[in-house]
């Protein structure tokens, strides 16, 4: 009785993610499409709850729902902004058109030829039964990894290096964001209703992203869900209309960028110097190093994404700079 | 009895969803669908958080589960009312 209702539900699960995913994409409104895109996340984030993965369910919920979709809806914002909203198109705008939809033809062929291959490894993995004994080697060591959460233990230790270039991307998109884009002027400031939400929020966001940073030592948690909640602080307090979120000044900003990446490099060139492997950490300080790197992946994750909501460095900042290069 | 008690408090708790539910999709203007979603769900989602507090037996569980239905209801109010000034000062605009 109990499996057969979980049946039912997984099958309900199933048909709202793939109907949401479809609604998304043939929705010919922006708004919509990101609207019913976050639904997706969130409804995708249930699903992998389901399959027993609550870190990737938390970092689903965090980053995939919450804060893309806010990212989302603000390029939407600025996109309509930009577009005549009478019919007539121009020559040149047409020839755009053009591009766009056979873009979207090609997009779709990779997207479907992405999907064949992950489905493909997919049988082929099932088919080896190799699965099993990845989990059971990554059990067996998880006693010198230094923390309790084979997740942790996989991302932060087992495959530090795969992290470190995740953040090293990280650093590149928030680079290329600073160095195009400038911030997007601020919101009105908002009324009583949404300035008292924003009043007990935040410090309840800024708390959670420091017992999830804590906690991803040895249950569901760590740097990437930490860090978009810390930058859901920054971007309910922007929403609010405050001009102080929380980013620090240019200077220090671009050190905090930077200190995912940094730190990781830090302590894995340290231990290369006293003659262990590059990110070998000594199982005694395991625990300690990967806290360490894990704090300031926070940060630079958390800043990286505030800097993508701003859309660039603000106006204030970047003339404070000049003026410090004068 | 405390398994019916708190079985009898979701099946109410969905019945509420199921109400908010119907009536954002048959409710004439946006204020009354607001009002039937918010309304409803809230007092839907309470529902199905204690009737699940009581099932887990389990004080801390119970807890969290007050905290969760809390947030919700304080993100779900400030958001309703930011829709509907939104809508109203838009249609007093034009």
């Amino acid at each position: 009785m109990n499996a057969t209702s979980l049946l039912v539900f997984d099958g309900l699960l199933l048909i709202s993610i793939v109907s949401l995913a479809w609604a998304a994409l043939a929705s010919p409104d922006a708004r919509r499409s990101v609207i019913l895109f976050m639904a997706f996340g969130l409804v995708l984030a249930v699903a992998w709850g389901r399959l027993l993965a609550p870190n990737v369910a938390l970092a689903e919920a965090a980053i995939g729902a919450g804060l893309s979709g806010a990212l989302l809806l603000v390029a939407v914002g600025e996109q309509s902004k930009h577009t005549p909203h009478d019919g007539a198109v121009p020559v040149g705008k047409r020839n755009a058109l053009r591009v766009r939809a056979t873009l979207q033809w090609f997009i779709t062929l990779l997207c479907a030829a992405l999907a064949a291959t992950l489905a493909w490894a997919l049988l082929h993995a099932l088919d080896s039964a190799t699965n099993e004994r990845l989990a059971q080697a990554v059990s067996e060591n998880l006693a010198a990894s230094g923390v309790s959460n084979p997740v942790t233990a996989i991302l932060l230790n087992f495959r530090a290096h795969d992290t470190l270039l995740e953040l090293a991307v990280l650093l590149t998109a928030a680079l290329g964001i600073l160095a195009i884009g400038t911030a997007r002027p601020d919101y009105q400031r908002a009324g009583p209703v949404f300035d008292g939400l924003a009043r007990w929020l935040v410090p309840v966001l800024i708390l959670t992203a420091g017992y999830l940073l804590w906690v991803g030592a040895h249950a569901p948690g760590g740097a990437f869900q930490a860090g978009a909640t810390l930058a859901a602080a920054a971007v309910v307090l922007r929403l609010a209309g405050k001009r102080i979120i929380g980013l620090p000044q240019a200077g220090t900003l671009r050190v905090i960028l930077a200190a995912g990446a940094g730190m990781f490099l830090v302590v894995g060139l340290t231990l290369l110097l006293l003659g262990r492997p590059f990110l070998g950490y000594p199982p005694a300080w395991a625990g300690s190093l990967i806290l360490l790197i894990e704090s300031a992946a926070m940060l630079a994750i958390a800043a990286t994404l505030v800097v993508a909501f701003l859309g660039g460095r603000s106006p204030a900042a970047a003339s404070n700079d000049e003026n410090n290069r004068c | 009895m405390i398994e019916l008690v708190s079985s009898l408090m979701m099946v109410a708790g969905i019945g509420f969803y199921l109400a908010g539910s119907i009536g954002l999709l048959r409710l004439p203007d946006l204020y009354s669908r607001l009002h039937a979603l918010t309304k409803a769900d809230n007092l839907g989602l309470g529902l199905l958080a204690a009737g699940l507090a009581l099932h887990s037996q389990d004080v801390f569980i119970a807890l969290k589960l007050l905290l969760v239905w809390l947030a919700v209801l304080a993100a779900s109010a400030a958001s309703a009312h930011l829709i509907a000034r939104h809508a109203h000062r838009k249609e007093a605009g034009s």
